[in-house]
């Protein structure tokens, strides 16, 4: 039922123009800041070729894309999640789910494993172009798999974030923003308090990816994501089950 | 001579009998205990019992806001009640309301329709949500397309399909998994009169080998379609009875009949069983009768004999607006008479 959610979803999500048109922004904005980030390198390969203990092409030109790719995605997220419940309602489609043979937990999942499952697809071309380096060559295939492996996670908690919000409205431009505002608001709260030990850097899922973007796998980050994701998806089904009784 | 007795017969409504029926009682597929619903302050819902058996189309009657809506989105599971008890099929919807759903198939008053998709995408999908097995789905699609009239526009994307076969299609997605209740919130709503004659045709046909739940605030869609009909006003079920008994509440017994060659009005007067004869118009006449004794055999014989030339018979009927009407005002000077 789960993977028949998905699909429908993604189903819909390619039948709409405006999804192949954020694509293929995307893809350019990728091949860009990839592009700018090789140039970069070589302009200063001389000089770091002189350093003891120089950084590698994929410290210096995958963990920054990575990095932008984290940042492009908090902002893209919205966009998409937006639609999920909020569209449903509003085209009064709820019901068929509802008076289906579903629980709430796979509506639910549904929806966030099909959009997962596009996110992915937009952002796989970053490792993509990352290992065309390979034929030039060595890479530091911890680094990138590391920084896959967070970029999953923190795309999880930017759609069950979005996911939630927009099972609270009917109006999918006011999900949008408001899921910007929430993922806003914790970048901004991570990124305000100076202190290094500030409780607020907890909260944010950006700080989060910072050591999956080092290359450093630390479970405390992989717990924070996934309770911060089931915590979202809980309250979601939370939402769709109140619906059946407040109307 | 030419005695049309056309009007007469279609007029009187036969009892319906569908093949299910013969078998001593048909199962109960769907059956509601004392629902209460009531959204904040509001109580919407007040105590409302049914019950639906296979092979019967149950109409559900009331003007706007009388809570029909509420009250199929109830026993759809889409909103849960705050007392009482739903079975389907003898599954209890609060307790296992997964198992319940599978017998359901529900059109509310806007056919959830995933607009991007195409007719066929669509009613796949729909079929696979309500549990189905992939190898039966594509035979259930054709057979849902063609008994809804969609083969023509299997391919395209619902979002430009006009509004009657956007109605269909939501019809089509109610029925395609063969569920043994069917519940259409208004299902005529917004179409034009062909397509209105070809939906009721469809319920009908739908009524033999399922349970049938319509809403409507037309009286026309009740007399044509249902066996049962349920009044609703102010969340109450105030009335339940035969479609064609209901026709009887308050009829008159009698018939306006057109002659062509009339005999003067104290003949027909004198005709047995007759109680009182108005002249319309000058070949016209309305006829009333005890309701015991049925004058018209008589009265054609007699027509036939004497050269009155019958046109038309009609029986006088009160209709169902009429029925209505008095229902439900016989209903508001109760509760008038209780209140001071």
């Amino acid at each position: 039922m789960i993977r028949l959610l998905a699909m429908r979803e993604l189903r819909s999500l390619f039948a709409l123009p405006s999804t192949w048109f954020v694509l293929a922004i995307f893809q350019f904005i990728f091949a860009w800041l990839f592009l700018a980030g090789l140039e970069a390198f070589l302009e200063i390969q001389p000089q770091l070729a002189q350093l003891a203990n120089p950084p590698g092409v994929t410290l210096t030109i995958a963990s920054p894309l990575f990095f932008s790719a984290a940042f492009l995605l908090m902002m893209l997220t919205p966009m998409f999640t937006m639609r999920l419940i909020a569209e449903e309602r509003r085209n009064q489609t709820l019901p068929l789910l509802l008076s289906s043979p579903l629980a709430e937990r796979h509506i639910v999942l549904g929806k966030f494993t099909g959009l997962m499952a596009f996110l992915l697809m937009l952002t796989l071309i970053v490792p993509a172009m990352l290992y065309t380096l390979a034929l030039g060559t060595q890479l530091d295939h911890g680094l990138i798999l590391s920084n896959c492996f967070g970029l999953i996670l923190l795309t999880a908690s930017f759609v069950a974030v979005g996911l939630y919000v927009s099972s609270l409205t009917a109006q999918p431009v006011i999900a949008a923003i408001g899921t910007l505002a929430v993922l806003f608001g914790l970048w901004l709260a991570d990124f305000a308090a100076k202190a290094p030990d500030s409780p607020w850097h907890q909260f944010s899922p950006l700080h989060h990816f910072q050591n999956f973007n080092a290359g450093l796998l630390d479970s405390t980050d992989a717990a924070f994501f996934v309770l911060f994701t089931a915590f979202f998806l809980l309250l979601t089904m939370r939402r769709l089950h109140n619906n059946r009784i407040y109307g | 001579m030419r005695a049309h007795i056309l009007g007469y017969i279609q007029c009187h409504p036969q009892p319906r009998t569908s093949p299910t029926l013969s078998n001593a009682t048909p199962e109960i597929t769907l059956s509601a205990r004392n629902l209460t619903r009531s959204f904040g302050k509001q109580q919407i819902i007040h105590d409302i019992s049914l019950q639906l058996r296979r092979g019967e189309v149950l109409g559900l009657l009331g003007h706007n806001g009388a809570g029909k809506s509420t009250t199929l989105q109830m026993l759809t599971g889409c909103l849960i009640p705050d007392s009482g008890e739903i079975e389907i099929c003898g599954i209890n919807l609060r307790q296992h309301p997964q198992q319940a759903k599978a017998y359901i198939g529900y059109l509310p008053e806007t056919p959830p329709l995933y607009r991007e998709l195409t007719v066929r995408d669509f009613l796949i999908f729909a079929a696979r949500l309500r549990g189905m097995k992939p190898a039966g789905v594509a035979q259930a699609c054709a057979q849902a397309m063609q008994r809804c009239g969609l083969e023509s526009v299997e391919r395209k994307p619902i979002a430009t399909l006009s509004k009657g076969y956007q109605q269909r299609v939501g019809i089509a997605q109610a029925i395609i998994h063969r569920p043994a209740v069917i519940v259409l919130d208004e299902p005529t709503v917004g179409l034009d009169p062909a397509q209105i004659r070809d939906i009721r045709k469809l319920i009908r046909e739908l009524g033999d080998t399922s349970s049938v739940i319509l809403s409507t605030h037309l009286l026309g869609e009740v007399e044509s379609v249902c066996d049962r009909v349920e009044i609703m006003r102010q969340g109450k079920l105030i009335y339940s009875d035969t479609s064609v008994r209901m026709q009887h509440y308050g009829q008159v017994s009698g018939f306006t009949i057109t002659l062509n060659n009339p005999p003067p009005i104290d003949e027909l007067r004198g005709l047995p069983g007759v109680s009182q004869v108005e002249q319309l118009s000058a070949q016209q006449f309305r006829v009333v009768h005890a309701p015991d004794n049925n004058p018209s055999g008589v009265l054609l014989d007699r027509a036939s004999q004497q050269g009155w030339q019958l046109v038309q018979l009609t029986p006088l009927h009160a209709s169902l607006e009429e029925v209505f009407v008095q229902i439900t005002d016989g209903e508001a000077d109760a509760t008038q008479e209780v209140q001071p």
